[in-house]
């Protein structure tokens, strides 16, 4: 709950910050108080500590779970924001609104994690989509951000629509809106409104085949919005899709499981397979995004406790290693491969940070990355019966290594010209700071684990 | 204690050496690494021989069963030692090579070092699967920085090979895993699973390509003469040295006591790839004329027969393969010295190009045709004893109904030995000399120094073995009892 309302009220602030202060600097720190606020509220409230009571008729569950996400998902707005705050400036001349906005998809993120009824899921996922649609299009001179804006509202409406009749057909099933209800059985209803739910899901987190709108979107987008797009956002609406699905269909898994391990199958081939052949390495995070989104589905496919727990892993692991890779990223002239060329010599800390990251994400062992894979794959096994998709994922895993060992390649193998790239010390060390918190979760996962349950008073 | 000192020394060294500035201080420091390393390797095998000092137990992820668990048995023991060892000789070999931003080479060359410890040491899946990645990376990037001309398609693709590979271990690793009874990574939970037959017959091929790919194994083995070849030299002596006994070592230690079903059953399997790759890497051996690529094939056709006798599962040829593994250690990285002086010195490794050696550099051609007669297994040198032990073994096997075809074939490969290594010797060392080698000089001292040692070691284990053998006698017993338990 205390995250819900302070990031809806500093949402409002910040629309207000614009007015009082034209000094972005003022209004970037602004900003940084809010979410410090909001991740330091947030952990007061896994210890038990409310700061609002409001009778909200059981809509909204407020477990560890979605609160342990929460502070990994806020954690992480505040490292983006440190790190790519000044670039998001750049971007246009209404700074105040983009912050807004951001608190606005929070509130988003907090709603789609606690949610306990259907409605409450739909107005979640609405609340992080519509501020995402003006981000996206939030460079209003550029034709390539225009086109995504819109591409991704109509895309967007059109799964809204989906979503809304499966909400429709559970309702017609069961009578309400609650999760959690357990459905025992599977009636015609029912399972149309799954698949539709399902379907509907899966667009939001770019899981194939309703991937599509994801690389153009990605692509298009001010690189600074791409990589809060790809990491938080995705990951809340894995955290909602997870709830959905083990709390209104768990008991009927066996019945949809293989349908969901089909379509992480073919998450992890489209994503892993077109990846390889791009030549630029903002559509090549896009599409690893979507592969990492394939890997994320295996805790949809097992649901067991593992799989949970793999999940809020996955996404700590996930979004720290994309944010510090799109921070680089950013500063980057030149998009392909090449304009990374020789980037070892010239800003040698750069260099090993991002290959950090790179290597995290390729699941390489004493990174966060295959910790989270490793999650993954033992939930998978555990559940016994899905052995092949557990061979395909890590043939998946070694074709990723191949793009992105070649953003390392560029950086540490290959000749390139100097160029000029602006970085702050702050910058660089908030960087190896982030490179060494991956490294320290590869080697001791129980860290982040233990630490996150110690707030917890009845674990 | 002792092996948590042998990993966590080269980890720190290695760690420390990206931070020093001077090339030479790095190399410096990298020597005096490595020998403090050698120095506890051996006194952990002279004076600190108790099961406390050699056992560490500590807490790593207690919520998924896996612990910081190492330990030495003589397995363990005899490759850690090779491993210490051969880094002070190859750093002391090399010393006279320059490398650019030299802190960064010696630093993942330490890295790997600990890389290598871990694997041979850890008694623990998760952490032995860690080090088993963590040796991988550092060479990765020794080869794609240091290397030759076509280094960076070239160490792609074997790095691409051995993860793959190792993924599918991993899966293998996990499934054992989930089948536990006490959810452990421990190996002693390992050697307790319960699995149904089928089940064994398709892990072990998920952990065999592991291991197949790093020996390597024809057909898995088309990454390696392109390595060897592309990587600079002291890597090359890492890779072909101790990193290819990882394979051997994961074979012994992870495939055939955990699933001794399958490895009656696959074992003929195996031993027939194995001799295909022997034949064919010696046929192919004879056609080089790059030195770097010769002893490459060379290598792939020693490492072949090493598993062949693995699978053999008798007493003689096990201990024949353990001694085998620290002799080939020694032995190819030998070699590479004298490859390294020659290509130094004559800016070629053609075969062609050369000859006549032995007149201007006779220190040279004496101590390379004894590390040669060891590798082609000559009476008195150390290789002898240990593909006489295999030869041995794999003749009384009892694994199998076609011992005699396995040895016989297997003996073919020992005359295409002598035919590439003699051959070898006669074009570098006799004949005229050319324009090239016309004005060669013999070789310094401390290389001379570091040739003796070798040479030396050579012809004390070959001629009184019976010290390596005992530090493996136990391990061998014991694996051999956990297989003999389950023949058909």
């Amino acid at each position: 709950m205390n995250a819900i309302v302070i990031s809806a009220i500093w949402g409002v602030i910040m629309m207000f910050s614009g007015i009082l202060s034209k000094r972005s600097a003022v209004i970037r720190y602004i900003a940084l108080t809010g979410l410090a606020l909001l991740v330091v509220c947030n952990v007061l409230e896994l210890g038990g500590n409310r700061f609002f009571e409001f009778n909200v008729h059981n809509m909204l569950v407020f477990d560890s779970f979605g609160l342990l996400f929460n502070t990994i998902a806020f954690a992480c707005t505040l490292l983006f924001v440190l790190l790519s705050g000044r670039d998001m400036e750049k971007v246009g001349v209404h700074v105040a609104e983009y912050y807004a906005l951001i608190f606005f998809i929070l509130v988003g993120v907090s709603v789609s994690s606690s949610f306990n009824t259907l409605l409450m899921l739909f107005l979640g996922i609405e609340i992080i989509s519509i501020p995402l649609y003006i981000l996206t299009g939030s460079d209003k001179r550029n034709l390539k951000s225009n086109e995504a804006s819109l591409k991704y509202f109509l895309m967007g409406a059109f799964s809204t629509g989906l979503m809304l009749m499966g909400i429709a057909l559970i309702y017609g099933a069961q009578g309400n809106f609650m999760i959690g209800y357990g459905a025992k059985t599977l009636s015609p209803l029912m399972s149309a409104g799954l698949l539709l739910l399902l379907f509907s899901m899966a667009f939001k987190v770019s899981a194939a085949p309703f991937h599509f709108w994801t690389p153009d979107v990605y692509d298009g987008a001010p690189t600074v919005f791409t990589s809060f797009m790809s990491t938080i956002v995705k990951a809340a609406a894995f955290i909602a899709f997870i709830r959905l699905f083990s709390g209104s269909f768990g008991n009927v898994q066996p019945q949809w499981q293989m349908i969901v391990a089909i379509i992480t199958a073919a998450t992890l081939l489209v994503g892993n397979i077109t990846a390889v052949f791009q030549q630029s390495v903002k559509r090549m995070l896009a599409y690893s995004s979507i592969a990492q989104a394939g890997f994320m589905m295996f805790a949809l496919v097992a649901l067991n406790n593992k799989a949970s727990e793999g999940l809020i892993f996955y996404t700590a692991a996930y979004c720290l290693a994309t944010i510090g890779v799109f921070a680089i990223l950013i500063r980057m002239k030149d998009y392909t491969f090449e304009g990374f060329n020789g980037l070892a010599k010239t800003h040698p800390v750069l260099a090993a940070t991002n290959a950090v990251f790179l290597l995290s994400l390729a699941g390489i062992p004493a990174t966060a990355g295959f910790m989270a894979k490793f999650y993954m794959l033992s939930a998978a096994i555990n559940n016994g019966h899905v052995l092949w998709l557990v061979i395909l994922g890590v043939v998946c895993a070694a074709i990723s290594v191949y793009y992105y060992f070649r953003v390392i390649q560029a950086m540490y193998f290959k000749e390139g010209e100097s160029q000029e790239i602006v970085t702050t010390p702050a910058f660089r060390g908030l960087l190896i700071g982030i490179a060494v918190i991956v490294i320290v979760l590869g080697i001791f996962p129980q860290w982040l684990i233990d630490n996150l349950y110690y707030f917890i008073p009845d674990l | 204690m002792i092996p948590v000192l042998l990993i966590v020394i080269p980890l720190l060294s290695g760690c420390i050496s990206f931070f020093l500035k001077d090339g030479n201080s790095a190399r410096a420091w990298a020597l005096l690494s490595s020998i403090v390393t050698c120095i506890v390797s051996i006194a952990g095998l002279v004076y600190f021989t108790s099961n406390d000092q050699w056992n560490t137990n500590a807490e790593w992820i207690p919520s998924l069963g896996s612990r910081f668990a190492v330990g030495g048995d003589g397995l363990g023991k005899l490759l850690s030692l090779l491993t210490a060892v051969s880094f002070p000789i190859i750093f002391i070999a090399t010393y006279k090579s320059s490398y650019i931003r030299a802190n960064h080479f010696f630093g993942l060359m330490l890295l790997s070092q600990a890389g290598l410890m871990g694997v041979f040491l850890s008694v623990d899946a998760l952490l032995f699967y860690f080090f088993w990645e963590l040796a991988l990376i550092p060479a990765y990037f020794l080869c794609s920085i240091w290397g030759g001309e076509r280094r960076i398609p070239v160490t792609f693709k074997f790095f691409i090979y051995t993860f793959i590979a190792s993924l599918l271990m991993l899966v293998g690793i996990i499934y054992l895993y989930s089948k536990t009874p006490d959810q452990s990574f421990a190996l002693s939970s390992f050697y307790n699973v319960n699995l149904s037959n089928q089940e064994e017959l398709w892990l072990f091929w998920l952990f065999f390509a592991a291991f197949a790919v790093k020996m390597p194994i024809f057909p898995f083995h088309t990454w390696q003469p392109d390595t060897y070849e592309q990587s600079p030299t002291a890597t090359t002596m890492v890779l072909s040295g101790i990193m290819v006994k990882m394979g051997l070592f994961g074979v012994i230690r992870w495939l055939v006591p955990i699933l001794p079903t399958a490895s009656w059953a696959w074992g003929d399997g195996v031993s027939t790839l194995c001799i295909i790759g022997m034949i064919y890497a010696s046929l192919i051996a004879i056609q080089q004329d790059d030195l770097k690529r010769l002893i490459a094939y060379s290598s792939i056709a020693h490492i072949g027969l090493m598993c062949l006798a693995i699978f053999a599962t008798n007493t003689v040829s096990m201990q024949g393969v353990m001694i085998q593994m620290f002799n080939h250690g020694i032995n190819i990285i030998g070699l590479w010295i004298v490859v390294e002086l020659i290509e130094r010195q004559f800016k070629t490794r053609k075969i062609s190009e050369l000859g006549g050696l032995a007149q201007k550099a006779p220190g040279l051609a004496i101590l390379l045709v004894i590390i040669s007669l060891a590798n082609v297994a000559l009476p008195l040198t150390n290789a002898f004893i240990g593909e006489f032990l295999m030869f041995s073994g794999i003749f009384s096997s009892t694994a199998t109904k076609y011992n005699i075809v396995f040895t016989a074939s297997a003996g073919i490969t020992i005359i295409l030995s002598a035919i590439y290594t003699l051959n070898m010797i006669q074009r570098v060392l006799y004949g005229n000399t050319n324009a090239l080698t016309a004005e060669a000089k013999d070789i310094r001292m401390n290389e001379k120094m570091i040739l003796v040692i070798i040479v030396v070691g050579i012809i004390v284990i070959g001629v009184y073995p019976k010290p390596v053998l005992e530090i493996t006698q136990g391990t061998v017993e014991s694996i051999l009892s956990r297989m003999i338990s389950k023949q058909p």
